[in-house]
This record gives C-alpha cells, sequence and structure tokens, in this order.
C-alpha cells in the first residue's frame, strides 16, 4: 500500500494488524483519477449516498410499521400523523426511490455516451447491470408495503407476468404468492425480501466500486490514462467536486421533498388496497414505465408462444441485452466525441426511451399502441444490430494523443506555458 | 454549470412524462382557485380551517367518516380541551372487555380517532341507496389534484342530466364525478351552515372552508413541512454556494 504515514503511534499500531488507514489513503484520497471528468461523472457517488439515505429511513421507517393487510396502510399513516418526524421519513424514503432511479439512469447513460462499458470495464458494467436489477426488484417490492391500491393491483399485475410462462407459470405464481391470490403472506414475503435486498445491493455496489478502482475511471474522451500527469489525486479535487454535486442534487431531492411530495406518485396508492375493486388505469411507478410499455408492446400470439409470454421475455431481454454491450458495441473508440454517427443514435436511443416511459404511463389504447410497439422494436434495433453495423461501418475522429495533450493544443501560449513544469513534476 | 442544468432538466423531464401522463384522466376541467397552502410559502389560513371543521361536522360527517384523524387533532383547528371532548363524546364506540367480561358502548374520548358513522361499508350502503360514502381522511390525497377536484365536486351539480344522459334512479348529476353518476346528494348550497365567525356563507365559500379542513385531514403536517423545507433550502443553497466556492478554488490550478 502506498505513502501512509502517521506520527500517531495508536493508529500506526492499528493500521500494521488492519491497515483501513492505508487503504482509505490509497482508494479514497491519492486514488488517481483522471483530471478531465465533467460533472457527469458525479452520479455514481450521488447514487452511492442516496443508498445510504434510502438504509438508513428504512430502517427507521421499520420500526414503526406493520406487514399485515389489515394494518399495513393505518401503520404507514401513522407513521405519517403521529410519529415525530414520521412524515419526513417516509417522504424522503419515499421520493428518494425516484431519486435512486433518476441518478442511475444518468448514471447509466452516461456509461453509454462515454463509452464505459468497453474494455477493461465489462465487469464493473455487469455489476452496474446487476444494480439495476436489485433496485428495480427492491423498489417494486417496497411499494407494495404500503398495501394502497396501486401497490395492491401493481403486485397483482407483475406477479402475474410469471404465469405466461408455459406448464409452470401458475405454479410459479402461487409460489410467488405464498396463496392462491396477492394476500398476507404475500406481504409478509415481500417485507422480509424488501429489508434484504438493500444489503445485498449494498454488496454489489462494494464489488461496483472494487471493480472501479481495478480498472479506473473512464473520462469524457475515452482514452486510457497514460502518465501520471493525466491524473489528480481524489482528495481534494474529488471529494471537493462531489460534495457541491451533493449540494446541488440535495436542493433538488428536498424541494420535491418538503413542497411536492407526492409528485412521482399515484394518487390511488392514498386508497386503502381493496381486492374487489380494480383501479381503472394500473400504473407502474415512473421508472417501470418504459420497461412495461414494452411489455405491452405484444399483442398478437405467434404460433404457440402466447403475446404475453412474448412480453414478458422481451421485458427481461431489455435489460438482459444490457450484459452483452461491450461486445455488441465492437468500436474500439470510447466517447461518442469522437464517433459522430454514435453520437446521433445515442441521442435517438434516449429519445425512444423517455418515448416508451410516455407510452407506458397511458392506457393502451389507439395510435399509442403503434407507437409503443415502434419503439419497442427500435429499442432493439438500436442494441442488436444498429451498434455492431456501426463499429464496422463509422469512421471515427482522430483521438487525442493523451488526456493533458488537448488543453495544450487548444489553449495556446498561457495553456502551454502553465503544462511546462507540470511534464517535470 | 450549464450542463447540470440540462441534467436537472432531463431528469425533470423524464420523471414528469409519468404524472403528466396519468393526469389526464379526459375528463372535465376543473374550477380554478387558489387555496392559502399553495406554494413554497403557503400555510393554512387557520379561520377557513375552522370554517371547513364546522362544514364537515354538521354536514359531511353524517355520513362520511374521517377514522385517521384523532379527535385531539382538532386543537390545531382552534378547539379548546372541552370543545373537543363535548365533540368526541357525541358518538358512541365499542371498547371492553370489562371485568365481567362483556363488551360495552362508550362516549368517544379526544384519544380516539374519528368515530365513523356507520359501523361498516355494508351498513353505509344498506343507509345510502347501496352508495358508499368514502372516508374523507384522505380524499384529498387520493384523487388526482386533490383540493381542485373535491372543490369543484361539491359545486359540480346540474338539475338535470344533460340530453342524452340515462340518470339511475337515486343517483344525482355531477359534472366533475368519472361517469357523473354520483350518490351523494348535493350536499351544500348558499346559506346551508351558519358560520360562528360572522363570514357569508355562499356556496363557493362553503367549498373553499371544507376542501381546507380536508386538506389539513390529510396532510396535517403541511404546515412544519412548509416552513422545515424553506429553512433547510435556504441552508442547502448557501452551503452549496460555499462549496462551488471552495471548488473553484481548490481546482484554479488544474489545465
Amino acid at each position: 500500500m502506498s505513502g501512509f504515514k502517521t506520527d500517531n503511534k495508536v493508529i500506526a499500531w492499528f493500521d500494521e494488524r488492519l491497515p483501513i488507514f492505508s487503504m482509505l489513503q490509497h482508494s479514497a484520497v491519492e486514488y488517481p483519477t483522471p483530471k478531465n471528468l465533467n460533472y457527469w461523472w458525479n452520479f455514481g457517488s450521488l447514487a452511492g449516498l442516496v443508498m445510504v439515505i434510502m438504509i438508513m429511513t428504512g430502517i427507521f421507517l421499520v420500526m414503526n410499521y406493520t406487514p399485515h393487510t389489515t394494518l399495513a396502510f393505518d401503520s404507514v399513516e401513522r407513521i405519517m400523523r403521529d410519529v415525530n418526524y414520521g412524515w419526513l421519513l417516509r417522504y424522503v424514503h419515499m421520493n428518494g426511490a425516484s431519486m435512486f432511479f433518476i441518478l442511475v439512469y444518468i448514471h447509466m447513460f452516461r456509461g453509454l455516451y462515454y463509452g464505459s462499458y468497453k474494455s477493461p470495464r465489462e465487469v464493473l458494467w455487469w455489476l452496474g447491470v446487476i444494480i439495476l436489477l436489485v433496485m428495480m426488484a427492491t423498489a417494486f417490492m417496497g411499494y407494495v408495503l404500503v398495501w394502497g391500491q396501486m401497490s395492491f393491483w401493481g403486485a397483482t399485475v407483475i406477479t402475474n407476468l410469471f404465469s405466461a410462462f408455459p406448464i409452470v407459470g401458475e405454479a410459479i405464481v402461487t409460489w410467488l404468492w405464498g396463496g392462491f391470490s396477492v394476500d398476507n403472506p404475500t406481504l409478509n414475503r415481500f417485507f422480509s425480501l424488501h429489508y434484504l435486498m438493500p444489503f445485498v445491493l449494498f454488496a454489489v455496489v462494494f464489488l461496483h466500486v472494487w471493480a472501479l478502482h481495478t480498472s479506473k475511471s473512464n473520462n469524457p474522451l475515452g482514452i486510457d490514462v497514460k502518465s501520471p500527469q493525466d491524473t489528480i489525486p481524489f482528495h481534494p479535487y474529488y471529494t471537493i467536486k462531489d460534495l457541491f454535486g451533493v449540494g446541488v442534487f440535495m436542493v433538488f431531492f428536498l424541494y420535491f421533498v418538503f413542497f411536492a411530495p407526492n409528485f412521482f406518485g399515484e394518487p390511488d396508492n392514498y386508497i386503502p388496497a381493496n381486492p374487489m375493486v380494480t383501479p381503472p388505469h394500473i400504473v407502474p411507478e415512473w421508472y417501470f414505465l418504459p420497461f412495461y410499455a414494452i411489455l405491452r408492446a405484444f399483442t398478437q400470439d405467434i404460433l404457440f408462444i402466447p403475446a404475453k409470454l412474448q412480453g414478458v421475455i422481451a421485458m427481461f431481454a431489455a435489460i438482459i441485452v444490457l450484459f452483452f454491450l461491450p461486445w455488441l458495441d465492437g468500436s474500439k473508440v470510447r466517447s461518442a466525441t469522437f464517433r459522430p454517427l454514435y453520437k446521433q443514435f445515442f441521442w435517438l436511443f434516449l429519445a425512444d426511451c423517455v418515448v416508451l416511459g410516455y407510452v407506458g404511463g397511458k392506457p393502451a389504447e389507439g395510435v399509442l399502441i403503434t407507437i409503443g410497439q415502434l419503439a419497442t422494436a427500435y429499442y432493439f434495433f438500436h442494441f442488436l444490430v444498429l451498434l455492431p453495423i456501426l463499429a464496422r461501418i463509422e469512421k471515427p475522429k482522430p483521438l487525442p494523443a493523451s488526456i493533458s495533450a488537448p488543453v495544450l493544443k487548444g489553449g495556446g501560449m498561457a495553456a502551454g506555458a502553465t503544462a511546462q513544469p507540470m511534464e517535470k513534476a | 454549470m450549464r450542463k447540470l442544468i440540462l441534467t436537472v432538466a432531463a431528469a425533470v423531464l423524464v420523471a414528469g412524462a409519468a404524472p403528466a401522463a396519468q393526469a389526464s384522466g379526459g375528463s372535465v376541467e376543473l374550477l380554478k382557485t387558489d387555496f392559502s397552502w399553495d406554494g413554497l410559502f403557503g400555510r393554512y389560513d387557520r379561520a377557513a380551517l375552522k370554517r371547513g371543521y364546522q362544514v364537515f361536522h354538521e354536514v359531511c360527517s353524517n355520513c362520511h367518516g374521517l377514522r385517521l384523524v384523532a379527535y385531539r387533532n382538532l386543537a390545531y383547528v382552534g378547539l379548546n380541551e372541552d370543545q373537543i371532548k363535548e365533540v368526541a363524546a357525541e358518538r358512541e364506540v365499542q371498547d371492553g372487555p370489562n371485568d365481567e367480561g362483556q363488551m360495552f358502548m362508550r362516549a368517544g374520548r379526544a384519544a380516539d380517532k374519528f368515530i365513523s358513522p356507520f359501523a361498516n361499508d355494508n351498513a353505509a350502503r344498506a343507509a345510502n341507496n347501496g352508495a358508499l360514502p368514502p372516508d374523507l381522511s384522505l380524499i384529498n390525497k387520493a384523487r388526482p389534484n386533490g383540493p381542485h377536484y373535491v372543490y369543484s365536486l361539491l359545486q359540480g351539480y346540474e338539475e338535470t342530466a344533460p340530453e342524452g344522459h340515462a340518470l339511475p334512479e337515486g343517483m344525482y348529476y355531477n359534472k366533475y364525478f368519472p361517469g357523473h353518476n354520483i350518490g351523494m346528494v348535493p350536499p351544500i348550497a348558499d346559506d346551508s351552515v351558519t358560520y360562528a365567525d360572522g363570514t357569508k356563507a355562499t356556496q363557493q365559500q362553503i367549498a373553499h372552508d371544507v376542501v381546507t379542513f380536508l386538506n389539513w385531514a390529510a396532510e396535517p403536517e403541511l404546515d412544519d413541512r412548509k416552513s422545515m423545507g424553506l429553512k433547510t433550502l435556504i441552508f442547502l443553497l448557501v452551503l452549496t454556494g460555499l462549496m462551488y466556492a471552495l471548488k473553484r478554488q481548490i481546482w484554479k490550478d488544474v489545465h
């Protein structure tokens, strides 16, 4: 481990036996980071922060929550009304889920734009996709715990998807429910798993960060770090930059918590769950809407495969395809800055995801069905056809010689003058 | 910084697609009005809250429950301890078992939640021509654009249904109710209550006051929340500004 020195004998004694201080010095202080990271690189650490906020608020919410069909809804309302600052805990937790997805989606699109999934960061990317899957499962089950109308009917619709699988489908659904409908056993197991999953998530995030520190950060130019002058130590440069980002993010986050706490929510979930009354329009939380649109895009049975099963397979495939991304996109150039064609298709893909999200939130009727189907087709087209072709036909722009190089060239005399002493360093 | 603003805009755009998509339920446009608790500086109008409680107590509570609110909470509305005890004692609730093992009825107490007018949903339906008067504890949060919806609904009755609309027996026509056939008798009209504070009780005034009360019932924490929110955001903006200055200072030699 690199140069951790201390005059404090106690700390030195401890560090010889368990090198926690050396490790912090190595991976949070000296950790060499490309000096050209822009603000899109803030979103990973922000997502980590929200994960901690979610676990902390969650632990305190559990102290006052009762996982039983007859008591769950009222116990949440008791938190809102009678528990000291319970409304704050619950609104932070509830909006925190939306924030988590906003941050992670931005983080992922940043990765897509700058090619952060390419060699040598494939495993880092896989772990990210696993994090997304775990987050989705956790968020889905957490939403059920409130036991409002949308909790109940969302759980019913989503768990019923598994019935699409031939032969074993019905048995799987019964097994998931712990009975023959979404009921108390379902609520209890979701509660248990909702408490377990965040710690699984925490472990995968740890691996994600480990993989990051092994292959090091990508950067907006997408080129490798060539010499020490391309990097700066993580502290104080990126600690302060991340902290500033935290400030901006907290203003955004807490604005919703304090002034529009139910903005991301669904009014129907303030009606207690009622198995006898189906809401006219069942929608999942906003962060699932693109996938919900893909699920509903399949309306025709093909041979022996029912439309529902096609939808379920497509929905899972929409995420599974991300695992193969590092090989689907064979271009050796990482950053879209130097990929004139990919850059345009990146924005088209982002627009496609927004369209899917919009369609997912609307009733499936009229022209929206067709739009949803086209958008779904384009989603897979982008990954399976476009990216492999682009890698072959696209002529990338010339890459800069090093991370420091563009500054030397573009900045003229002044920049050249300041860069001189750094070369000696 | 420009990218940061773009980020926030993108986040709002993506996130906003959902509620915006759901808000358009295809129904009529709701009546416009301002509420005292709107906006960053909004707070409950205490006088309106008290009038609204009077409307709820004299009109709504005959059919609708408020089961998540406790009588003791009425202190916030402006009732004193004796008044609260008096209101609570108006209805009876089952308690027990006593020392003989018998369940018994006793008058409500300040610590009780509002006692609903009917023993259960079936009793409520039986007494209301098959329609179920919903509990109002969360009504303002449980409908899209809740406060404006309830405000409009209360004033949305029409004497006769428009031509071609088949109104079932015992139902009323309401412009804002989904499907337009509502089981609730038009609950308020001009002067259907006499306000203790002398305010002129127009239908609009009554609707506005009772919506204020119902919003408090749904979001009793709102005043605390907004005042804490203002302090928090001001603190955060200053802190973030300082951090930005510090960031510039630390980064000034990096090129």
